[in-house]
Formats: structure tokens, C-alpha cells, sequence
């Protein structure tokens, strides 16, 4: 399971370090596009694929049982609120379930299309996205995404507008929508504390069947495809969240199309930044042009005004707006 | 012309004393007794038990949470109350900016009677866009958290909040030459009027950006839009849709004015109402084609003919046929024979078919391919109480203003001065 040992990151998490696409922007919108009032193409920006040492989580879906093993161990690690149903209950599976206020990680059952006798399971977490569209929605920078591969949210921040929730591609953000006000974001923080004492993530640590296998993410990229090369049969030839969104921190492996466990089949390889960066490029252009323009057709039309009233020499109030 | 000037506006150098003239604009005139007694209609009898209806379930919010009363969950996070209140609200009150940059800007004179109800419009609009999102936020004292706490600029509603926030700060200079001339400042408002012209290029700039922004924050939910939807041109959609609804808007207005205040309106607003609506009527007609056509652009440019054979294509042909360009034909025929009563119902259906536009890529698009959409969709009594509670204390402030503050019409003593 733990083809490498963890390695001691770094004490401080200094994000500032280094330049992501998303403080290119930032620094960018506030200062230099104002003044140059171009928007400039995306190809002219350094890419940002991923911190390089960052750490991952591969999930063999092909191994997963549906124990909730995981589900437990999350539950008990982050001191999260006690199930209505006990762990070892198969009846949750008989509900479609989705992480929430309550719960990291949930596991779910999917029906099986080529074999009815063993349904199909997949545990359900944040998936820790390389650029995270959480983190690009967030109106007031509540989320960060850490050299360690975490993407981390700040309650101390959080207004509650849940446009991280519209934004995030896999529906995974849970809300505490029952807290009148107090609520916050609830999801995975890939056991950032235990990552940084040495400790695997307790999903990993918990899962018997060997379907979690946490390491460096580069590691685990060529771990997958390994998998997939001397197993053709038994794997589909894709490493879902290698490109997906631009890459995941958590990828997985599957035996039929990963639709069928619900995970979108529909999304750019892109990080979703992309999308919305050459919109907000725009609006520094249209405070530049817009003053110029508007300025130009009042004074305009101001001084055939002026020159009207001359003529005519009516003076009435018209004339003088 | 002039026949309200004794009632609302008296003479700053009037005759009595400050706490006279303050209750003798307060109650209209009359003595606080009448004043109550004419309070008493079959509408204000209604929009009281709407309200005190409501009040239980915004009760129920603060102290419960939004799960007890609006519908909002995981797949779902937003529901009807903020599509109503901030999607489809906001385009229609882009009314202000378009008027007073029609009239300011664009010199269009025969504008001027309407720009003062336009920018009440406007300004009163985004007032309760900012109050639903109040009932929403998880946290709703930390509004300002994006303006001064912590930035965010790389996300398109840190752009929507800072542009609403100084939106609804320049509608209110724009509008405080009314408030003014109700008090009486003639200081004051030589000062508001005389930055007239920088306060209307702001707020074009200021609403160009939050209308096409409303649009842009869907551009990160290419997984979860239906595709008939999602287009990299949802900015420029949200944007040109909101130039008609804004003169839909506009002239529906003008026509509650007439129909419902008439008392109030000067004999220059009363007789400019009409040419207003058929020039308002034209524009929304030309807005309307312009939209129509990047719709289909945007439709043949991601070359998805093949889905309007499909369930939600046959939805989206509704909206765009059925409310796009039916109205936009009826403006044209109404238009073409003057008549004022056609293009109210145009506006009327435009304004239907901009709501339906909001919602669709709200809610009813959103998310579509979960497997219990449809299901997950349908809000509760209790939001749309709350919706309809929104309304009429909408329409309650509109009728306190406009029976009160120099709106449409002009007080002598300030005549020519803005």
C-alpha cells in the first residue's frame, strides 16, 4: 500500500513562493492589465501544472468491496458527528449519498453492467484538483491549495454565497445548509495535520482491500499506468484525473467507464480557470476604453449643444445640463 | 402642473417650522389620523397578510437554518430565491443605467422625464438583490468580506460584488437630487447634480461589467451546464439580454407610473409617456433581434443543432422561440402601428422570457444530468412565500417613494437646476 513512505514536507506551508496561474492573475488584474488594458492570451502565461512534489491518492476502483472501512476511519480522525446508521449497515447503499456537513468521505453503490452478482463501489472525497475551481470561485480567497497536494478551506473567511459549490466539477463541497448562522463548508483536507506528522491519511491507512494507495503524485501516475499495461483486460486505458480539469491529487483506476460510477465523463482537460480568466481580463479594458469612449461622445454632443444655444441665443434650462 | 408642490414640497423658506413641514411630507398632507385611515385598501390588506405570512418563515431561517425553509442542497446550492431575486431581478433594473445614458450620454432629450423613475427603478432593484442575498449567505453580516477582508480577484463574483457594491452607491447619488429636493438642500444638490455626468459613465461601466459578469459566472460550470446553455458567450448574452429587459423595464414602469400614480406625474410626464414607450418599444425591438442572433451564433458555433431534438432542446425552443421571438415580433408589429398597448405586452413577455432565460441556467439546466433532477428541483411553499413577501415590500417602497419624492415630476423652485 505504501510504495513510498511519506516524506516531512515542508514545516511552513509558504504558498507565496512560488508563482501560481491564479496570483499571475490576481497581480495581473489588479495592477498591470489596468494600466495596459490588454487582455493578454493564456498561451503567454507560465502553465501551472501542479506543485512537483505534491502528494497523491491512486484508488483502484477494480479492489474497492463497499467495507466503509474509510468512511469510519475519516469519521473517527477528523472527530466528525456519529452516523444515524452504524458503519457496518449495507443500507446506506440503497440511497445515492454525497459527502456533506456530517461526512468527509461517503461510499457508494453503483449497479454492475457487465457482472449483476458484484456491484460496483466508489468512495466519494474532494478530489484536490491541481487548480481548483473552488478556489478560482471564491469571492474572498477562502480556499488554498498546498504544496502537499491539499486544497484547504478557511471558515474564518467564508461568507456562505456557496459559488465554490456551483463551480466545483464533482459536486463535492458539503454545506451545513440546517446551521442557521454558523454555517460553513465542510470537506476532505487530505488529513493535512497527519500528512505533515509522517501518517498516511487515514482512508489509506484503513482501507483493507488495497484499493488507496497514497504517494507522490508523479509516482502514482506511472504506478497507474503500469497497472493499466500489464492488466489491459482488467483496466480501461485511462487514469481518470490525470488530465481531468487539468489534473486531480486523487485518481483513479476502473474496469468500466467511469460514468458509471458517477464521476462526470463531460469535463475539459483544462483547468477551469481557463474559462473564466479571458472574461476577467476584459473588465480592466472596459474601465480603460469605456471613460475615453463615453467622455469623448458627451463632450461631443455637449458642444454641438453649445454652439446650438449660440445660434439661437434661447436660453432655457435644457441647455444647461 | 404644479398642483402637488403645496403637498409634498413646500418652499425651503416656507412659512413652517422643521417638525411640521418633516410629518407634513411624511403623511403626504394630511393628519396623521387620515393618514392611517387611508392606508386601509383591499392591496395593502393583502400584501399585510403576505407579509405576516412570510414572517414565520424568515423567522425560521434566522434560527434554523435554510434547510427549514428555502429549497438548497448539495447538487442544488442555490435555489429559486436567488435565481428570482439577483438573475432574473438584475437585468431589469439595468432600467437606470440605460435611461440616464440614453438621455446623459447619448443626448436622447426627450428622455429626461424619465430618467428620475428609471433610476429609482434601478436603484430600489439592486437594494433588494443585495436583500435576498442577505437571506442567503451563510454568514450575511461578513457582506463586505470581499471588499475589505480578504480578495478573491480571480473569481468572477468577487467582480459581481464589487460592482454591485458601487453600483448601488452611484444609483443612490444618482438618484439623491429627488431625495434632496424633498428635504429641501439646495446646497447639497448643486453638489449632487454637478457630477451628474462622471456618475452616469461609472454606472455604465459599473453595470456592463456586473450584467455580462452575472453571465461569466457560468463560464466554470462546463461539466454541469446543459450545453444548450453553457457558451463561452453567456457575458455578452447576459449582457445584450439585459439592454432589453432594461427598456422592457423601463416602460413598464412608466406605465405603472401613469396607471397607478397618476396624481403625481406632471403634465410633461403624462404626455411624454407615449412617444417614451414606442422610442423604449424600438430600442427593446432592435435589442431583441441582437440578442436572437447570438443566441444562434453561440448555438452553431458549439454546433449543437443535434440537441434540439432532445427533451431539454424542445425547453430551450420554448424559451427562444416562445419568448424571445414572439416578443420580439410583437414589438415589431406594435412598433410599426404605434401602439402603445402592444408594446406593454411585448415588454411584459420579454421581461417573462428573460426570468425563464435565469432561471433555465440557474436551476433547470443546472446539474440537469443528476438522476433525480427533476425532483430536486421544485421549491418549497415556504420560498415562494418568501419570494412573494420580497415582492410586495418591493412594490410597498416603490408606492411610499413615488408618492413622495419629486420622481415624475419637477418642483418649480428647482426647475432647471439638474
Amino acid at each position: 500500500m505504501n510504495d513510498d513512505t511519506p516524506a516531512p514536507p515542508p514545516q511552513e506551508q509558504n504558498t507565496r513562493r512560488g508563482i501560481t496561474r491564479r496570483r499571475l492573475l490576481s497581480l495581473s488584474l489588479l495592477a498591470g492589465s489596468a494600466a495596459l488594458g490588454l487582455p493578454r492570451p493564456a498561451s503567454a502565461r507560465p502553465e501551472f501544472s501542479g506543485w512537483p512534489k505534491s502528494y497523491g491518492m491512486l484508488v483502484d476502483l477494480t479492489l474497492c468491496v463497499g467495507c466503509r472501512s474509510c468512511e469510519q476511519a475519516c469519521n473517527e480522525a477528523n472527530h466528525l458527528p456519529k452516523p444515524a446508521k452504524p458503519f457496518d449497515d449495507d443500507g446506506v447503499f440503497n440511497e445515492k449519498r454525497w459527502p456533506s456537513a456530517k461526512a468527509y468521505t461517503v461510499v457508494n453503490r453503483y449497479p454492475n453492467p457487465t457482472n449483476k452478482e458484484h456491484p460496483l463501489f466508489r468512495k466519494i472525497q474532494c478530489n484536490h484538483c491541481l487548480e481548483p475551481a473552488c478556489a478560482t470561485a471564491c469571492p474572498i480567497k477562502a480556499y488554498t491549495k498546498t504544496e502537499q497536494g491539499a486544497v484547504i478551506y478557511n471558515e474564518d473567511l467564508c461568507f456562505g454565497c456557496r459559488y465554490c459549490v456551483i463551480a466545483c466539477p464533482f459536486n463535492i463541497p458539503g454545506y451545513d445548509y440546517e446551521s442557521p448562522l454558523e454555517a460553513k463548508i465542510v470537506k476532505c483536507t487530505f488529513c493535512n495535520t497527519r500528512i505533515a506528522k509522517n501518517e498516511l491519511p487515514a482512508c489509506a491507512a484503513a482501507c483493507p482491500s488495497g484499493a488507496l494507495t497514497f504517494g507522490k503524485r508523479t509516482d502514482l501516475i506511472k504506478m497507474a499506468h503500469k497497472r493499466i499495461m500489464e492488466n489491459p483486460k482488467k483496466y480501461i486505458d485511462h487514469v481518470y484525473g490525470e488530465r481531468e480539469v487539468g489534473g486531480t491529487s486523487w485518481m483513479y483506476l476502473s474496469g468500466v467507464p467511469f460514468e458509471q460510477y458517477g464521476l462526470p465523463g463531460n469535463l475539459p482537460k483544462k483547468p477551469l480557470i481557463e474559462l473564466t480568466e479571458g472574461y476577467l481580463s476584459s473588465v480592466p479594458v472596459i474601465f480603460t476604453t469605456f471613460p475615453a469612449i463615453f467622455g469623448m461622445l458627451y463632450a461631443a454632443l455637449h458642444k454641438k449643444e453649445k454652439k446650438n444655444e449660440h445660434s439661437s441665443r434661447e436660453v432655457n434650462h435644457e441647455q444647461e445640463r | 402642473m404644479n398642483r402637488n408642490a403645496d403637498i409634498a414640497g413646500r418652499t425651503p423658506s416656507g412659512e413652517p417650522g422643521f417638525r411640521e413641514r418633516f410629518l407634513a411630507k411624511l403623511f403626504m398632507g394630511m393628519s396623521p389620523a387620515d393618514y392611517s385611515r387611508s392606508l386601509v385598501t383591499p392591496f395593502n390588506l393583502l400584501a399585510a397578510a403576505i407579509l405576516a405570512t412570510s414572517l414565520p418563515v424568515f423567522y425560521a431561517r434566522y434560527t434554523q437554518g435554510l434547510a427549514t425553509v428555502i429549497h438548497a442542497n448539495h447538487e442544488y446550492p442555490w435555489g429559486l430565491l436567488l435565481s428570482w431575486g439577483i438573475f432574473a431581478g438584475e437585468p431589469l433594473f439595468a432600467a437606470g443605467f440605460v435611461v440616464a445614458a440614453a438621455y446623459y450620454l447619448f443626448g436622447m432629450k426627450q428622455y429626461r422625464v424619465l430618467v428620475r423613475l428609471a433610476v429609482l427603478g434601478g436603484m430600489l432593484g439592486y437594494a433588494f438583490a443585495a436583500s435576498y442575498l442577505l437571506i442567503d449567505l451563510g454568514r450575511p453580516w461578513r457582506i463586505y468580506y470581499p471588499m475589505l477582508i480578504n480578495f478573491g480577484p480571480s473569481s468572477v463574483l468577487f467582480v459581481v460584488a464589487w460592482h454591485v457594491g458601487l453600483y448601488v452607491t452611484v444609483q443612490l447619488l444618482e438618484f439623491s437630487p429627488s431625495i434632496l429636493e424633498w428635504i429641501g438642500s439646495r446646497r447639497l444638490h448643486r453638489w449632487a447634480t454637478s457630477i451628474t455626468v462622471a456618475l452616469i459613465i461609472g454606472g455604465v461601466i459599473l453595470s456592463t461589467v456586473h450584467q455580462s459578469a452575472l453571465g461569466a459566472m457560468y463560464l466554470i460550470t462546463p461539466g454541469k451546464l446543459h450545453p444548450l446553455w453553457y457558451t463561452s458567450h453567456l457575458p455578452l448574452l447576459f449582457f445584450s439580454s439585459a439592454i432589453y429587459a432594461a427598456m422592457s423595464f423601463a416602460l413598464l414602469l412608466a406605465f405603472a407610473a401613469v396607471r397607478y400614480f397618476r396624481e403625481q406625474c406632471d403634465d410633461e410626464f403624462l404626455s411624454q409617456v407615449g412617444p417614451l414607450t414606442l422610442s423604449l418599444g424600438k430600442g427593446a425591438a432592435l435589442a431583441m433581434y441582437v440578442y436572437f442572433v447570438l443566441k444562434v451564433l453561440a448555438l452553431a458555433q458549439d454546433n449543437n443543432w443535434a440537441l434540439l431534438t432532445t427533451p431539454f432542446g424542445y425547453w430551450y425552443l420554448v424559451e427562444l422561440l416562445g419568448f424571445v421571438g414572439i416578443p420580439m415580433l410583437l414589438f415589431t408589429v406594435g412598433v410599426r402601428a404605434e401602439s402603445i398597448g402592444l408594446i406593454r405586452v411585448s415588454a411584459f413577455a420579454a421581461l417573462i422570457g428573460i426570468v425563464l432565460n435565469r432561471v433555465n441556467v440557474n436551476l433547470i439546466a443546472y446539474n440537469w444530468n443528476q438522476p433525480d433532477h427533476w425532483s430536486q428541483i421544485i421549491p418549497p411553499w415556504s420560498e415562494n412565500i418568501m419570494i412573494l413577501a420580497m415582492v410586495t415590500l418591493h412594490i410597498l417602497v416603490f408606492r411610499w417613494i413615488m408618492n413622495r419624492f419629486p420622481v415624475t415630476r419637477e418642483l418649480p423652485e428647482y426647475r432647471g437646476l439638474h
